[in-house]
């Protein structure tokens, strides 16, 4: 360490290295992007453009400006990056709901029916929900290598969450044929979206913990070094967890999303690319023999191979999300000129074809690079991060991000076939928003720690060259 | 722990990069497939979003698009919906459209290739692009007498006018007929509901009778006998062929009667003028018996039957003469029963062949196609399909058909005019005994200048308790009173 780096005063050190002013600045600019998405969709809908709108883009800046003053508050040193994707991201799906239930109003209004409930009030409301678990996560989160104290815990109350929805009875937990809801009152949550967060800090805790166990040699085959069998365990779960959870809840998406995300952080912790071909040896097993022992999987696999096979019926939604994506093409249509409302679900499994259709080609490689950068900024904690833990609970939730993002993205465009999951921060639906802030904190939390100055050591006693002791030096051959 | 959570990275990096290149596969290379698949309702919203081109004739419009109050910015509307239906057909939102709507969809849609130069100029100019016009052969009133005919007597059957020199559809309905405005509506309920309770009608409604249905022709097919009889050369209209009141056919003990059992007449032979007057059965089983099924088949082949009517530009079904594996199906063929089935139109496609020298020209609707601006942009010009019988033959034809016209019961004959024309009372039905027959009346008028041909064609006699119907006693005053209409127009 050079002498001069340890004179810089404290305070100048930190003002230039948080980076929340720049954070500051991309939240306004994600603000006068999302306004001006608003303002086209009311202008494309023919709706008055009013000031109203100036309003609705101040509300929209002053909640994430909450946001922000949390991590200036509570993780200064977190990465400014982060926090801005996400407004964006969420903005960018608000406005698109917004845009849908337009659509939806206008035809109830053509048909002479019932006007539908506008699920932009909802979405807003777990919007804020979801700002408010992000500031209690910050807050109540200072340092996450105490979540590794909770591994087992959390790995507990995940599980719960994850089996409760399947052994639960159909009426309160089952919506269209997937049996992952929790219906209490009025509310609706998916306990899953919950328990992959948990499930992810129990495994990142327990690799940490046993980490030696799993790098200690087998038997070595084919060049590779596999692990002892009764290491296996951790593998074994995360393959039991996705195929009950495939099972009971009908769910292939959290199944696909769990599995992976355990794959992944076997891989990490243990370096090991044996863990990888094991896992997808696995998935592959598994894969087949639920191909052949379940309808609904056979059906998803069918009108993926060919959605206009059974236009009708299975290959009915694949196929409207590409005629939406055709119709967008390079350009895409306008916000608000298309007609994603033709797409079924096209608020939460499908928002992929409403950006699609309205933004085009452009607006979707756009977005991609947002959530690019959203998850390699959390791959860029995990790598500076010091701890085991951190970077593997880092690694875990970026990730968890990445998969998910292809899983729907993949889906909905039929490069997989098609799972029930909903696109991180653009879809409809307050579990997986909410869950994905509370995922956002802790990233953030991490970077935090990633990036923060080093608390300085007391520095060493300066003592005179002739009263050092002396050590023992091994002489180089 | 570093290097795996680079590599995480990098096969983050890959998949987003698998993502774009299958997106950009979806939303550039499959682009176009996409969003022209007519399953993508987005076509038709988008075709909803321009004013769709009128469909007109003589002056009328008969179909045209109004602005609406809804999403969709265009309401089409029939200003008489029934009378016009078997023309114009429906254009519906949530159905594939028919007739005219669907025959002429790319010229009222605008997207036909002849409309270039016009949606170039409305690009340039930034004007809304609308669709072209269609302007019909028909004449609006005599579409209507002939509907009135039909449906004012509660007829189930068709009614084809042609003009014969040039194949123009003067005429062409179908009933009982449909209202296409409950399918253009806009409300999905209400037109989900209609479309219901149309498919559902019985008789049916949404059949064009005219062209997509096909009936026996009973004594009407006997003029390709004769067709066939006088082209040979061996036969002139005073051949003589049997008058016995019943034959067994070849090779059988099965016996075929004249109607009601009747000789032909006081002699023993009849010659060929009279019996086709007088619709003789067995005198036409013989002539058929000796002409052989070859030249029968030729003499069909020529008037249009079992060879694929050019569309018009409504697809029409094939007539056919059927299967004749023996003698005997030959006899019963050549009075028009057994497997030979003809549509409306090509019966009158038969009469309009006789009347314009022999020659059959392609029946069609179409008369121009117009641009938005109603300045035309293509007329069709007559085609002649080819020739059925020599000059000659049709003018010895045209002599025997006036003879039967003259022998007929004189139910609405107009004073000054003489037509030539043949009936036909065809048994049908699993139980033809018991069921009434459908019965026909095909003629051309005036006989020494043609100016208008006409086929009726009435189902089940028109009342299905009428087992005594016949074409001179129902079908003809129908065809009367549209000729009549037609001549009056004609200045006559």
């Amino acid at each position: 360490m050079a002498a001069g780096d340890a004179h810089v005063p404290a305070q100048a050190a930190q003002a230039m290295a948080t980076g929340r002013s720049i954070e500051l600045i991309l939240l306004g600019f994600a603000t006068v992007l999302v306004t001006g998405a608003l303002a086209l969709v009311e202008a494309n809908q023919e709706q008055e453009l009013t000031s109203s709108i100036v309003f609705v883009g101040l509300a929209y800046l002053a909640l994430f400006a909450v946001g922000h003053l949390a991590v200036r508050r509570f993780a200064p040193y977190a990465d400014p990056l982060i926090l801005p994707c996400v407004a964006l991201l969420n903005g960018l799906g608000l406005v698109m709901i917004h845009r849908l239930d337009l659509a939806e109003v206008e035809k109830a209004t053509a048909l002479g029916r019932e006007l539908p409930t506008e699920l932009i009030t909802r979405q807003v409301a777990w919007t804020a929900i979801g700002v408010a678990l992000f500031v209690v996560v910050l807050w109540l989160v200072r340092d996450h290598r105490t979540l590794a104290r909770y591994g087992y815990t959390a790995g507990f109350v995940g599980l719960i969450l994850l089996a409760l929805p399947g052994v639960l009875p159909s009426e309160i937990s089952e919506v269209n044929g997937a049996k992952i809801w929790l219906r209490v009152g009025g509310f609706s949550i998916q306990p899953g979206e919950f328990a992959k967060i948990l499930l992810i800090v129990f495994f990142a805790a327990f690799l940490v913990q046993k980490r030696e166990l799993f790098t200690t040699a087998g038997r070595r085959f084919l060049g590779m070094e596999l692990p002892r069998a009764r290491d296996m365990a951790p593998m074994l779960l995360a393959w039991g967890l996705s195929i009950g959870v495939l099972v009971l809840e009908r769910d292939l998406g959290t199944s696909l999303l769990t599995f992976g995300i355990v794959l992944v952080l076997l891989y990490t912790a243990t370096e090991r690319v044996s863990w990888l071909v094991i896992g997808l040896s696995f998935f592959i097993g598994g894969a087949l023999v639920s191909y052949q022992l379940f309808d609904h999987v056979q059906r998803r696999v069918e009108a993926w191979l060919d959605p206009f096979a059974d236009y009708n019926d299975s290959g009915f939604q694949i196929a409207q999300s590409l005629f939406g994506l055709g119709t967008g093409g390079v350009g895409g249509t306008g916000l608000g000129a298309g007609r994603p409302d033709l797409v079924p679900f096209a608020e939460s499994d499908f928002m992929l074809s409403t950006l699609g259709e309205e933004l085009g080609l452009i607006g979707l490689a756009a977005i991609l690079v947002v959530y690019l950068v959203l998850i390699t900024r959390g791959l860029r904690s995990a790598l500076s991060v010091r701890d085991s833990f951190g970077k593997l609970l880092a690694t875990g939730l970026a990730f968890t991000l990445a998969l998910q993002v292809f899983i729907v993205i993949g889906g909905a465009s039929k490069l997989i076939p098609l799972t029930g999951l909903t696109l991180p921060f653009l879809s409809y639906g307050g579990s997986s928003l909410v869950a994905n802030y509370a995922l956002v904190a802790l990233l953030l939390r991490i970077s935090h720690a990633a990036r923060a100055p080093q608390p300085r050591r007391p520095a060493a006693p300066v003592v005179p060259i002739a009263d050092a002791g002396t050590e023992l030096v091994e002489r180089p051959r | 722990m570093n290097t795996p959570v680079r590599r995480v990275s990098i096969a983050v990096m890959a998949m987003v990069l698998l993502l774009m290149a299958n997106l950009t596969y979806v939303q550039v290379v499959k682009a176009s497939d996409y969003s022209g698949d007519p399953r993508n309702q987005r076509v038709l919203l988008s075709e909803y979003s321009r004013q769709r081109g009128q469909i007109s004739a003589g002056g009328e419009v008969l179909a045209n698009s109004v602005v609406s109050d809804d999403r969709l910015l265009y309401q089409r509307v029939y200003p008489e919906p029934e009378i016009f239906a078997p023309l114009t057909g429906y254009y519906s939102v949530n159905r594939a459209a028919s007739g005219i709507e669907d025959a002429q969809d790319a010229v009222l849609g605008g997207t036909d290739d002849r409309l270039f130069v016009r949606r170039l100029s409305d690009l340039v100019t930034g004007r809304d692009p609308r669709g072209g016009n269609v302007v019909l052969t028909v004449d609006p009133n005599l579409q209507r007498v002939a509907y009135e005919q039909l449906a004012s007597r509660r007829f189930t059957g068709s009614v084809v006018a042609l003009r014969p020199q040039t194949g123009e559809i003067l005429a062409m309905t179908s009933t009982p007929s449909y209202d296409p405005n409950l399918l253009a509506s806009h409300n999905a309920e209400d037109e989900e509901a209609a479309a219901n309770e149309l498919n559902a009608a019985d008789p049916p409604v949404l059949r064009n009778r005219a062209i997509s249905e096909t009936y026996p022709p009973g004594s009407t097919f006997k003029l390709i006998d004769v067709a066939a009889a006088l082209s040979s050369g061996r036969y002139t209209p005073d051949s003589q062929l049997t008058a016995a009141s019943t034959i067994t056919l070849e090779n059988t003990r099965t016996q075929l009667d004249n109607f009601n059992g009747n000789a032909c007449g006081t002699s023993a032979t009849v010659s060929l003028r009279e019996a086709l007057k007088r619709s003789c059965n067995t005198a036409f089983a013989q002539l058929s018996n000796e002409l052989g099924e070859q030249a029968l088949r030729d003499s069909a082949a020529a008037f249009g039957i079992d060879t694929e009517i050019p569309a018009i530009p409504m697809p029409v079904s094939t007539s056919t003469i059927g299967d004749i594996p023996d003698a005997p199906a030959l006899q019963q063929s050549s009075i028009g029963q057994r497997d030979v089935a003809l549509t409306p139109l090509q019966n009158v496609m038969i009469v309009a062949a006789i009347a314009n020298d022999g020659q059959v020209m392609a029946p069609h609707l179409v008369k121009e196609i117009q641009d938005p601006e109603l300045a035309p942009v293509e007329t069709t010009e007559p085609d002649r399909l080819g020739r059925a019988v020599d000059g000659n033959v049709a003018a010895t034809m045209t002599e025997m058909m006036v003879n039967n016209e003259n022998s007929y019961s004189s139910r609405g004959k107009i004073s000054g005019v003489q037509i030539a024309a043949k009936t036909g009372t065809a048994e049908h039905g699993a139980t033809p005994k018991t069921t009434p027959p459908h019965v026909w009346y095909v003629a051309f008028a005036p006989a020494d200048d043609p100016q208008v041909a006409v086929a009726v064609l009435v189902e089940s006699g028109g009342d299905r308790s009428n087992l005594a119907a016949t074409g001179g006693e129902v079908a003809a005053p129908i065809g009367r009173a549209v000729i009549a209409a037609a001549l009056g127009r004609a200045g006559r």
